[in-house]
């Protein structure tokens, strides 16, 4: 046996000296580099994998090597690895919770060098803040997302009603009780119930904000004990009951968007780029009876959406910074949403990152829910997320590090509060505990 | 026969060279021939050892290097997203760990999780086997049908019964469940630990009726026969003759699949997430949420050593309970 | 001396079984009908069974996004590659635990099953840190050494059951007949042992090919098996089960063709033990 394994070590020092050897051997024609490229499977990275010839064309001797992967795996993936400095991707695609937390480790290359065509004052403003520091762009973004409301048209019509632009909660929780009926399986509002940190959190966590509560004062003490966050939740929680569908508890974007799309939801809050699948008549039934609104608030000043990018970024101490530069350039540039909206249609672009898309008035025609979703974009603020003074960076989530397994906790409190197996102050209270707990243990707490 | 030393030794159990011969070797064996084994005894040994060993090497390695260096990280306060800042700080991590609120809950729902399987898929896997050993048409194809859930991923399986099956508006369960009038139940919010369980099981019973149709294969049909001639009715037979026989393979089920429940994890992680609550988080899933979503290295090193040292007491448990039948 | 069985009892033996072994095939048989939906047929409710407009473009997709057959290949390294290294190990450990006991041989087989016990995620840095150092990571040599090291103790398990079947007389007497050591397991046992063997070979090429934990941590793109193929399919934004169930179709298809083929050597060998 041990013969077994020396001989696939011999093979690995044969494959190593021939790789060697060609590779000396093309030296003098070009030197292929290969770019590996972790990021999320969601549509727009999917499209930009199928227009890699295009920078093969621009770039020759890059060679790019995809690693798509669902986004939480991702994000483990990714995070042991640059951690471990494992050096096994090249370009990371990373959130807006992520870049605060590394930047100010050191983990990534401030990407100054991304060409003269690039504009970075093209980016809006909101995502760019959350993904700068100190005035320096430390991702690049390629897609943007805030959360709105989307309705059935037919069924507000059919109830007398009519959706503001930018409506109030109590507006919308009436609304829902009018349009339920739930004999015939339509149920007035769906809302993520799911537990997660990404999942129900981020929903609540923006809900929350614009009832003014906040995840920790300026000492970092959790919050729950507080009324803001009793009036979330309990109107949250009261809400699903009378008009939200059953099962609520489990269901995450995508089991949302198959009630929306088979016409069982009368109105749905959730991420922007739900709206270019709810309104394709391909997937969905309802595809021309959908209307677009502001997340709600309640009269506070901060609304209940939310803020999110997926950007490129590149681990410090990378050996492969020129290629990895060029290829971040390409993938966020005017030129490339151009290529797409070519290649696809301009209802494909990436959303959410530069203004120039949203001024583009092709996109605006293709697109309806375009400037709902722009304006939805630049009234969330990271940096001030809240009414009341926070420590931390984030619309729906905190920034440190610790927030993912503390969201999460706290999330299947609630997501237990919703299924109605504990009351809505059992689960402030265990939230705030767990919260007090993990946070002193972390060194937040003095 | 010439390399088997001692031969006259063991002809004189009454001499003194004979009774070192039989206090030192026979008593730790427990043949049938005791003598001829005897004699074989001697070479066997040492051979034996030198087969045994790279197993045993190479797993020692295996084990110890992860082990000794979890329990090292266990003992620092260690956050892979603070990197250069560790301190060495004894046992508050498994201070921290066993007194979590939710670990309790965890243990619990670890221990209802292997018991609810090994009861599904061992009576299920027994009911199977007796029936897949009966003649009928097709076998092969029957087989492999029963087989076949034991080939897809853990995370596919779990998708495909959320979403296919368990979804409360759109799930087939809620179909049927609407076409005969009743209420559909919600399983991942009301019952999740017992949804989790069924999709596990669904999983597992493949193996479980894998290896006892082994087994039943493997007796004889003239005992069945001599059973029946004497007058005893199906029921008596199965307790009486084809039990006893199964014993080894169901006691080889029973130690593998508690291994490998004991760890469940992907079919939580899809469904629930360990919610709602934390009805159905196992200690696997603790531990996870400790490494990769706090990236809290001590904590969950913590975590695995206290899994390694409950699951070490489950399985001397177990081996009490049916390590018997693994002995000739 | 076959019994005599009626048909009548043949048939309704046959209906139940084939009625019970639809229902636990039923997932995947969903999952198979899925792929081939579109991705608005496959969330409609009620659930449409045979009678939508099928569609290949599940398949198209998947072939055109992602390179199955580099994964595949990884898989079919790794699944054999570990299976057999490991069967290598554990024959001579099997045979000496069920043909020359000691006292701590249980121990030693509860220990070797113990090593299974942590869960994997609480070892994932230290291993990972050590596949860093060594340059292990993203390669099929380091997934093949994991994936070995995790089967072991299953392989020795199953091989000592399977051993402890066969009559030690037989091998006694080859040895009186003179055989050495080397020629007893070569000659006597492995022929003997070949069902067996084969079971276990069976098995544990198919723990190995969905053992979705090391393969997913350890791999980026080079290396990436099937599991990771499938991983790039669950997407938690978008409608993606059709893609998913076509993903998945192609994913456990070459271990259920490979199942259904050695079958009947496994069966045939099984029986061994009833024949005398």
């Amino acid at each position: 046996m041990l013969t077994l394994i020396f001989w696939e070590e011999d093979m690995t020092l044969r494959t190593l000296l021939l790789g060697a050897c060609s590779a000396m051997a093309f030296a003098g024609m070009a030197s292929a580099e290969t770019l590996t490229i972790a990021t999320v499977n969601n549509g727009d990275m999917i499209r930009m994998q199928k227009l890699t010839d295009d920078f093969k064309a621009k770039n020759p001797g890059i060679d790019l090597e995809w690693v798509t992967l669902e986004e939480n795996v991702l994000r483990q993936k990714v995070t042991t690895d640059i951690a471990t400095k494992g050096g096994q991707y090249d370009v990371l695609t990373i959130g807006t919770y992520e870049v605060p937390i590394w930047a100010k480790k050191g983990w990534l290359l401030p990407l100054d060098n991304l060409g003269a065509n690039y504009d970075v004052d093209d980016l809006l403003p909101a995502i760019r803040s959350g993904i700068s520091q100190d005035g320096k762009l430390y991702a690049a973004p390629f897609y943007g997302e805030s959360s709105m409301v989307m309705y059935r048209k037919d069924l507000f019509d059919a109830a007398g009603l009519k959706m503001p632009d930018a409506p109030t909660w109590d507006f919308i929780a009436d609304a829902a009780k009018k349009v339920t009926n739930k004999d015939k399986e339509i149920y007035g509002i769906c809302l993520r119930g799911k537990a997660g940190w990404g999942e129900n959190m981020a929903f609540l966590t923006a809900m929350s904000n614009s009832f003014g509560a906040r995840w920790f004062d300026e000492q970092w003490k959790p919050q729950f004990d507080q009324p803001e966050w009793k009036d979330t939740l309990t109107f949250y929680v009261n809400l699903m009951k009378e008009a939200g569908p059953p099962g609520a508890s489990s269901n995450g974007f995508n089991e949302n968007l198959a009630l929306f799309q088979t016409g069982k939801c009368g109105m749905w809050i959730d991420a922007t780029v739900a709206a270019s699948f709810v309104a394709d008549p391909k997937q969905s039934q309802v595809a021309d009876k959908v209307g677009f609104a502001l997340a709600p608030d309640k009269g506070l000043g901060k609304r209940g959406n939310w803020l999110w990018a997926w950007n490129l970024a590149i681990p410090a101490g990378s050996q492969k910074t020129e290629a990895a530069e060029k290829f971040i350039a390409w993938a966020t540039s005017k030129d490339y949403t151009n290529l797409v909206a070519e290649k696809e249609g301009w209802l494909n672009a990436p959303p959410g990152t530069r203004t120039s898309l949203y001024a583009n008035a092709d996109y605006q025609k293709a697109a309806s829910f375009a400037k709902m979703t722009l304006d939805s974009i630049n009234s969330a603020d990271p940096t001030k997320p809240t009414v009341k003074p926070v420590p931390y960076v984030g619309v729906q989530f905190v920034a440190i590090p610790e927030f993912q397994g503390i969201g999460t906790a706290v999330g299947q409190q609630f997501s237990a509060a919703l299924a109605g197996q504990i009351s809505v102050d059992q689960a402030l209270q265990s939230a705030q505990q767990l919260t007090t707990r993990e946070m002193t243990k972390a060194g937040y707490i003095k | 026969m010439s390399d088997i030393p001692h031969l006259w030794v063991a002809d004189c159990p009454n001499c003194i060279g004979g009774r070192f011969f039989q206090s030192c070797f026979l008593s730790r064996f427990r043949f049938r021939s005791d003598r001829w084994f005897a004699m074989a005894t001697f070479h066997t040994r040492s051979a034996a050892r030198f087969m045994i060993a790279p197993s045993v090497v190479l797993l020692f390695a295996w084990m110890i290097v992860p082990l000794a260096m979890t329990i090292y990280f266990s003992l620092l306060n260690y956050n892979l997203l603070n990197p250069g800042m560790e301190s060495f700080v004894g046992l508050l991590n498994y201070q921290y760990f066993l007194t979590d609120p939710a670990f309790f809950a965890a243990l619990i729902n670890t221990l209802v999780l292997v018991a609810g399987v090994l009861v599904i898929t061992v009576v299920g896997g027994i009911l199977f086997a007796l029936l897949l050993d009966q003649p009928i048409y097709g076998q092969g194809i029957v087989r492999i049908l029963v087989i076949a859930p034991f080939f897809v991923m853990p995370t596919v399986a779990a998708l495909v019964w959320k979403n296919m099956f368990m979804n409360p508006v759109n799930g087939l369960f809620a179909y049927m469940a609407k076409a005969v009038g009743l209420q559909p139940i919600d399983w991942l919010a009301t019952v999740p630990l017992f949804s989790v369980i069924l999709i596990v099981a669904w999983q597992w019973l493949p193996f479980a009726t894998l290896i006892m149709l082994t087994a039943l294969q493997s007796l004889d049909e003239e005992q069945k026969e001599a059973a029946e001639m004497d007058g005893a009715g199906a029921i008596s037979k199965f307790i009486y003759i084809i039990l006893p026989h199964m014993a080894r393979a169901i006691t080889v089920v029973i130690l593998i699949q508690t291994i490998f429940l004991l760890s469940v994890f992907a079919e939580i992680l899809v469904t629930t997430n360990g919610g709602p609550g934390t009805q159905s988080t196992n200690l696997t899933y603790l531990v996870y949420a400790q490494a990769l979503l706090q990236f809290d290295i001590g904590g969950a090193s913590a975590g695995g050593i206290v899994a390694v040292v409950l699951a070490n007491i489950v399985a001397i448990f177990l081996v009490r309970l049916v390590g018997k039948n693994l002995e000739a | 001396m076959a019994r005599k069985v009626t048909t009548q009892r043949k048939v309704i033996m046959t209906a139940i079984a084939w009625a019970l072994g639809i229902l636990i095939f039923f997932p995947i048989l969903w999952t198979f009908l899925t792929s081939f939906k579109s991705e608005a047929d496959a969330i409609a409710s009620p659930p449409q069974f045979l009678f939508f407009h099928w569609t290949t473009e599940n398949y198209s997709e998947v072939q055109s996004r992602s390179n199955y057959l580099s994964h595949f290949m990884n898989s079919v390294v790794i699944s054999f590659g570990s299976t057999l290294i490991g069967l290598i190990i554990a024959i001579p450990a099997a045979w000496a635990m069920a043909f020359a006991p000691t006292k701590r041989t249980k121990d030693v087989l509860m220990w070797m099953l113990s090593t299974k016990m942590m869960p994997p995620v609480g070892a994932l840095i230290p291993i990972y840190l050590m596949f860093r150092n060594s340059g292990l990571l993203d390669t099929r040599t380091g997934l093949v050494i994991v994936l070995t090291l995790i089967n072991l103790p299953i392989i020795v398990w199953m091989l000592y059951t399977y051993f402890k079947e066969i009559p030690g007389e037989i091998l006694e007497a080859a040895r009186m007949d003179g055989a050495s050591l080397v020629k007893e397991i070569v000659y006597v046992l492995t022929p003997m042992a070949v069902p067996g063997i084969a079971s276990t070979l069976l098995l544990n090429i198919i723990l190995a090919w969905n053992e979705a934990f090391w393969t997913l941590n350890l791999t980026a793109s080079k290396a990436a098996p099937l599991t990771a193929f499938i991983a790039s399919y669950s997407s938690p934004e978008g409608l993606f089960y059709a893609k998913l169930s076509a993903a998945s179709t192609m994913a456990i298809a070459p271990i259920l063709i490979l199942g259904w083929f050695s079958q009947k050597q496994l069966v045939r060998g099984l029986t061994f033990g009833a024949v005398k």
